[in-house]
């Protein structure tokens, strides 16, 4: 009886097994690879990127598969990987306006320099499940073809550039006097500046960054925002190495950015403009760029010398409970045993039942004798 | 009273962005002494205080403080150690809301007892009997002590934040509005409780009020305030019974109408 | 794909030189909280990877092992993390309380006394003392650099006040070396005056939070209170049920569903040593 109480070798060794069986699912319904993974579930792929904060689509299609679709799961899986990878150095600043673009919108402009580019969207698709259009194996054909990555192609300005140009909106400027911080490599204190901020939204739950950019729209820190534009396509990663004093191109990596363009109303200093708020995911995961976008957003607002009333703009509340697989550690590990703190509550709620009892029986006999 | 001043501000002036706070305002305060900083909402009373009290820094202008050493201190040179330790001892501070200066989910008792712990007070009973003292002082029933204030009415809580700023015995204490928000008959009863008080522990008192009754009540001295400068300044009878400027007699004239 | 290698006890050197920094840092300040750059550890935050990374940042390959989670060599966190170290650092592990170099734990304090050479690494949830009476972080920061500590004793004296007697019984907060207050992470406090004059190195790791702390060999730790109402450990009315031992913390086993129970000791292997006695 005692023994069954505690747990033992054996017990996580079976329940591994049958976690390894569960996996595999019936053994008649034939396999998933990797490879079908990447190729077909390329959202659950990017977010396992995005979050787990390391481009490689054939690990994360890994993860997404050890980890039985559970993406939290799998972006742990990534995390607990890349925080053993060696460093070997820091990319330049991925160039978005050089971006080989397979999406572009901007709902500020009706029309503008590059065009809007529909791309592959859910947007106007009618929810309708259709199970003969998502199983027929034919690929029905591409009217247009995406636009080519070609170097020599006319770079498509981003509208936060084209608004820079007239002064219109703040301009972004490097206020940094030291590198990019890396909050992987170096303990996070707050107050945090944005870069650090930006990185921590960056690898932060879809879901939460969702709720609080939702909240600010619905009047909780509202800050007005128009989605300015949101690109998705391929960029450069370039490697600056010294030892040879220019810059190598490590290969492309596909990214979606989001730029906010908020209202402002301007101080005693700064006359009326509109603010940024950013946002860049790894893959196609539009709404958690656009999330981001609108959670920078909002987190500026000491910086924008904005009172600050609502949960979206305090850094320490968001940033601190961002991160899904911190948070999922820290639910989960109610699961663990705790039994010798249970049992100290256990005697002092006995402890104050008893004295309880005996008060009462006391205020009794005082009562009877009065 | 001493002969050397507890406060001294000179040229105390704030702007907020293009806004003015207040201007070029200085006075010196003496220990024992209630000076009452009056004027209409906007005039700049509250901006002052905060600056007085080390919660604003001025854009321009000094506030020196006598500390217990007899050496006179400059607020915004003092280390933030220094600071807060002064705020917790030899200061007190009375806001208006009396949500702002308690801790709402915390017994009467603890709310007393916190400036003691702070100082290094650790015997329960001792703690436990200057906080039945201190609710007896400011009317506040002693079966109450283990309550919490959420429970308690408007002008017991201001009574408890009273009890909670003075346990220690402060040289200065800083009033913003004490009773404001109260009813009248609440708000006399609280009045005759402040006077009875600051006599008996002769501390300086800085109050900001609209209430030309509770600065005729309590203060020494006063201020008026307007658009962020000071108008006039003087013993409290002379201003209200002779006053120069011609916004205090608009001022006392308004009221005495009323 | 090729299987990823790893390094002596997982984490790779350049990380294992930061996070001994922190400890060293940590253990010139006893009871100072330092923050590190905590990495994701192959096991979810909240079970044990401040302690991993500590132990894998200290471990050697001649160093004996002992995890314990609740006293007990045997559930299943630590089970797990033991294994962990025997694949990823291949270092002998033990149960034996004596034996072990590197003691990680989890909610307990040996009841065998520790000695001169030994570590002892507890797993910390929540690193801040102060965390649940002031939130922020940039708070509690500055009362623990202003020595601001009143608060605390606020706590104890709402105890007092409601109860009659102190009612905190786990994670209860000491002071060490007369200067932080710290959170022990949440042994019962019955275990608090094992931390007082320990003749071994005890070391305190957060990792979801980031944090170190550290108890020098020989550091006062003093458990807060009041003088009238001094600082008071648990007692149980009955020794084990299986060795016999007094004056040890207890599990209380439910035996049926009629309210049946007994009381065994916590630390599994005091009592099977005491079991092995008796025996002989």
């Amino acid at each position: 009886m005692y023994v069954a109480v505690k747990g033992g070798e054996a017990a996580i060794e079976n329940a591994h097994r049958l976690l390894a069986e569960k996996r595999r699912g019936d053994p008649a319904v034939p396999e998933l690879t990797t490879e079908q993974i990447a190729e077909q579930l390329s959202l659950a792929v990017a977010r396992v990127m995005a979050e787990g904060s390391l481009y490689d689509p054939d690990l994360a299609a890994l993860a997404v598969k050890q980890a039985r679709g559970d993406l939290i799961e799998a972006i742990f899986l990534v995390r607990a990987y890349r925080a053993t990878l060696p460093r070997f150095g820091n990319t330049l600043p991925i160039d978005t306006a050089t971006m080989a673009i397979e999406r572009r919108i901007s709902a500020t402009f009706k029309d503008l320099p590059g065009g809007q580019l529909l791309g592959p969207t859910f947007d106007y698709t009618h929810r309708l499940l259709e199970p003969g259009a998502v199983t027929d194996g034919t690929r029905q054909p591409v009217a247009e073809a995406p636009v080519d990555a070609d170097a020599d192609a006319e770079p498509i300005p981003r509208v936060t550039d084209l608004l820079g140009r007239d002064g219109l909106i703040e301009p972004e400027v490097d206020g940094l006097d030291r590198p990019v911080g890396d909050l992987t490599r170096e303990p996070l204190s707050f107050p945090a500046d944005r870069d650090l901020r930006l990185q921590a939204l960056a690898r932060g739950d879809e879901g939460f960054l969702l709720a609080l950019g939702y909240s600010t729209q619905r009047g909780y820190a509202r800050s007005h925002p128009f989605a300015g534009e949101i690109r998705m396509g391929e960029v450069e990663v370039e490697l600056d190495v010294p030892e040879l004093g220019f810059a190598v191109s490590l290969g492309r990596i596909t990214v979606t950015e989001c730029q906010m363009v908020n209202q402002f109303k301007g101080n005693a200093e700064q006359p009326p403009q509109f603010t940024r708020g950013y946002g860049l995911a790894f893959g196609h995961a539009e709404r958690k760029a656009m999330a981001m976008a609108l959670c920078d957003r909002a987190l500026r607002a000491r910086e924008l010398g904005e009172e600050l009333t609502a949960p979206a703009q305090d850094e320490e509340f968001v940033i601190s409970h961002s991160d899904n697989v911190q948070a999922t550690g820290f639910v989960e590990h109610l699961k663990l045993p705790h039994y010798v703190d249970f049992q100290a509550e256990l005697g002092l709620i006995r402890q104050l039942r008893a004295e309880h009892e005996a008060r009462e029986a006391g205020d009794g006999t005082r009562e009877a004798a009065e | 009273m001493s002969d050397v001043p507890i406060l001294v501000a000179e040229g105390v002036t704030k702007h907020y962005g293009a806004r003015l706070g207040c201007r070029d305002v200085g006075f010196e305060l003496w220990p024992g002494e209630v000076l009452a900083v009056v004027g209409e909402s906007g005039s700049g009373k509250t901006t002052l205080l905060n600056c007085l009290s080390a919660r604003l820094r001025p854009t321009t202008g000094s506030i020196r403080y006598r500390m217990r050493d007899g050496a006179m201190r400059d607020l915004y040179t003092l280390e933030e150690a220094e600071r807060r330790r002064l705020m917790r001892t030899d200061w007190g501070f009375v806001h208006q809301n009396p949500a702002d200066g308690l801790r709402m989910t915390v017994s009467a008792g603890a709310n007393v007892g916190e400036r003691l712990m702070a100082l290094g007070e650790r015997h329960y009973g001792h703690i436990r009997d200057t906080a039945l003292s201190w609710l007896e002082r400011v009317e506040v029933a002693t079966d109450r002590i283990d309550d919490d204030p959420r429970g308690f009415s408007g002008g017991m809580r201001q009574r408890l934040q009273i009890a909670r700023n003075l346990v220690t015995r402060p040289r200065l204490v800083f009033m913003d509005e004490p009773t404001g928000g109260l009813d009248v008959s609440v708000q006399a009863r609280l009045l005759d409780l402040l006077r009875g008080l600051v006599g008996e522990l002769g501390m300086a008192v800085v109050i900001v009020t609209h209430d030309l009754a509770v600065a005729r009540l309590l203060s020494d001295r006063m201020l008026v305030m307007k658009d962020g400068r000071v108008v006039e300044s003087g013993l409290t009878d002379r201003v209200l019974d002779d006053p120069h400027a011609p916004y205090t007699q608009l001022l006392v004239s308004s009221i005495l109408q009323a | 794909m090729t299987a990823p290698a790893y390094n002596f006890a997982y984490l790779d050197e350049q990380t294992k030189r930061m996070i001994r920094r922190a400890i060293l840092k940590a253990v010139a300040i006893p009871g100072y909280q330092v923050s590190f750059a905590s990495r994701e550890m192959p096991m979810p935050y909240g079970w044990g990877t401040g302690g991993v990374q500590v132990t894998a940042a200290v471990i050697g390959p001649d160093d004996v092992l002992k995890v314990i989670d609740q006293g007990a060599d045997d559930t299943t966190n630590a089970v797990s993390i033991r294994a962990f170290f025997a694949k990823v650092a291949d270092v002998a592990t033990t149960t034996r309380t004596e034996e072990a170099t590197i003691i990680q734990t989890r909610h307990r304090i040996p009841e065998a006394p520790l000695h001169e050479g030994q570590i002892l690494v507890y797993q910390v949830p929540i690193p801040e003392p102060l965390r649940f009476l002031e939130p922020r972080e940039t708070e509690t920061r500055t009362l623990h650099a202003l020595e601001e500590y009143g608060l605390v004793h606020v706590k104890l004296y709402e105890d007092i006040a409601r109860h009659g007697h102190i009612a905190t019984t786990y994670a209860y907060p000491v002071m060490v070396e007369g200067r932080y207050v710290m959170d022990p992470s949440p042994i019962p406090k019955f275990d608090n005056p094992k931390m007082d004059h320990s003749p071994a190195l005890q070391l305190f790791g957060a990792g979801r939070e980031k944090r170190i702390y550290a108890i020098p060999p020989y550091a006062q730790v003093v458990s807060l209170d009041f003088e009238d109402h001094p600082f008071e450990v648990q007692t149980f009315a009955d020794p084990c049920a299986l060795c016999g031992a007094t004056g040890v913390y207890l599990d209380e086993v439910i035996l049926d569903d009629r309210g049946g129970r007994m009381f065994v000791c916590s630390d599994t292997d005091y009592c099977e040593g005491r079991r092995g006695e008796a025996e002989a």
